[in-house]
């Protein structure tokens, strides 16, 4: 059955409306829009964050000829394979304004897009086990409280009252205590790419699917467009949001980037009973865990290690973050797991993202996520439409320069040093 | 996944770590007027190609000898596999 678009607002009487009519008439989210033969803007992938930005654009700076090529369908990439987690608990001063800011716009999201995503801010604890670890975590902490996030510091005995099935009997992992955000918490991540990109199409944006770019077009060292498998577009600008990808498409610029790409996979075990108040985080391995609103414990923990495109990872990393799940809470052993399943992310050398021009006029680059993009969504986007309608780095994002290996100017968040498969 | 080692046969990949492309081993000459560039890009910019690959794999749960793994990225098959000393001394021998 074909639905016509018309742009709707939801609302309670909306959804008692369309039950009487027996949900049949409920319309299509978006338009699928012909290809025009040029646009202002045109975003190179139709993710949480290139959509995010072709929203921010539409709303905040009144740039609605745009489009957003997608080489598959929206909700098919790393949006819809994350962990679904939103956070704002980093240490330098390079990252914390910018995801203290990005969290703020998750809690304004719904209200802005109209559009539940179930935002639920249930909270983080990431478990210290070590004394030197516990002092790391205030410093982090005390840098949380300066940039407005909020954090408090949980002794033990407050972390075995709210959290009794974690271990307290591991002598070689004992828990010392706790960093915890309450902000922090989940969101449906489908609903963030369909949100997104319902209220980018009402403004007017073409979001076009099965779309791949193949090529740029240059013009006195100026890109002027992409070359797509639906045929060349113009573009004043040229916005790449491709994560995961990015050094494939920007090698068709002849660009090299600071990035390798490498599978990150999660799990989810059967659904349970409510057994798990907040996010929890093991602070002597990697591994994560939280439980969705059907029941099932979403968990993962470290990257495979070696560059792949593949979107699949071995079972080696799967026993690895198993184990330590075991380590910290032991009681997830009984539960079988559902599925696992890999997204590919852009690894940086240092660890943190890049939001920034490139050195040909006309063409922009956002990417370098490594783990941690989904809960950049609309600070991603917000940042990247500030910079493609004003040609200036919102100060909150200033730090993600692409040049910034050239000049020392690293983030280097857990402090590894230039090798990408270590952050 | 297995690597076939040229020495020890194959050893699963779990007892290696991966330090990356193998461009590592043609380290630009320091004294060159040109070094902060060349070093910039050595340490930092990647091809990070989407099919063949050549890496660097330690083998430190074995017999810490460092291999070249020529890899697809793409299926995560295992093309070819030699020792950073041999492919280390061949671009020596080149630059003679």
């Amino acid at each position: 059955m074909t639905r016509k678009v018309v742009s709707m607002r939801y609302s309670a009487l909306e959804i008692l409306k369309q039950g009487l009519r027996g949900n049949l008439h409920w319309p299509r989210m978006w338009r699928t829009p012909e290809l025009k033969p040029g646009y202002d803007v045109v975003i190179v992938g139709g993710g949480g964050h290139g959509l995010a930005t072709a929203h921010y654009l539409a709303q905040l700076h009144g740039v609605t000829n745009v489009a957003v090529l997608e080489k598959g369908w929206i909700g098919g990439g790393n949006v819809g394979r994350n962990t679904t987690m939103i956070r704002s608990n980093y240490l330098l001063p390079g990252n914390q304004p910018f995801y203290e800011m990005s969290l703020k716009l998750w809690e304004g999201l719904e209200q802005d897009l109209n559009y539940n995503a179930m935002v639920s801010q249930r909270g983080i604890l990431n478990l210290c086990h070590s004394d030197a670890q516990r002092d790391g975590f205030i410093r982090r902490g005390n840098a949380m409280l300066l940039s407005g996030a909020g954090a408090e510091f949980w002794e033990p005995e407050r972390i075995r009252s709210f959290l009794p099935m974690i271990d307290f009997d591991n002598a070689r992992f004992p828990i010392r205590g706790g960093l915890w955000q309450p902000r922090a918490g989940t969101v449906r991540h489908d609903a963030v790419a369909w949100g997104f990109a319902r209220a980018a199409d009402g403004a007017g944006v073409d979001i076009i699917q099965n779309c791949e770019v193949t090529g740029f077009t240059t013009e006195a060292g100026r890109c002027t467009g992409v070359e797509t498998t639906r045929g060349p577009v113009r573009a004043d600008k040229v916005a790449i949001c491709v994560a995961g990808s990015s050094s494939r498409v920007m090698a068709k610029a002849g660009l090299q980037l600071p990035i390798t790409s490498h599978a990150l996979q999660a799990c989810v075990t059967e659904g349970l009973k409510p057994f798990l108040p907040c996010i929890v985080t093991f602070g002597a391995g990697h591994f994560y865990v939280c439980q969705s609103d059907k029941g099932g414990l979403v968990f993962g923990g470290d990257i495979d290690g070696y560059a792949s495109y593949a979107q699949r990872g071995g079972l080696a990393t799967i026993e690895d973050v198993c184990e330590g799940g075991m380590a910290v809470m032991p009681a997830i052993g009984r539960a079988r797991i559902l599925r696992t399943w890999g997204g590919l992310v852009d690894m940086s050398m240092d660890g943190s993202p890049f939001i920034d021009r490139t050195e040909i006029p006309g063409l922009y680059f956002n990417g370098g996520w490594c783990y941690g993009g989904f809960k950049a969504t609309p600070g991603s986007g917000f940042a990247y439409a500030h910079l493609l309608a004003t040609d200036e780095s919102l100060p909150e994002a200033s730090a993600f320069r692409l040049d910034r290996f050239a000049t020392g100017a690293v983030i280097d968040e857990k402090g590894m040093g230039a090798q990408s498969n270590l952050h | 996944m297995l690597i076939d080692h040229p020495l020890l046969g194959p050893r699963d990949a779990s007892e290696f770590t991966i330090k990356g492309e193998a461009r590592l081993l043609d380290r630009p000459n320091p004294a060159a007027s040109d070094a902060a560039e060349t070093f910039h890009s050595y340490l930092h910019l990647r091809e990070n190609p989407a099919g063949l690959v050549r890496e660097l794999w330690f083998h430190d749960e074995g017999d810490r000898s460092w291999l070249v793994v020529t890899r697809n990225t793409l299926t995560h098959e295992i093309v070819a596999v030699e020792l950073a000393r041999d492919v280390a001394a061949r671009l020596r021998g080149a630059e003679v």
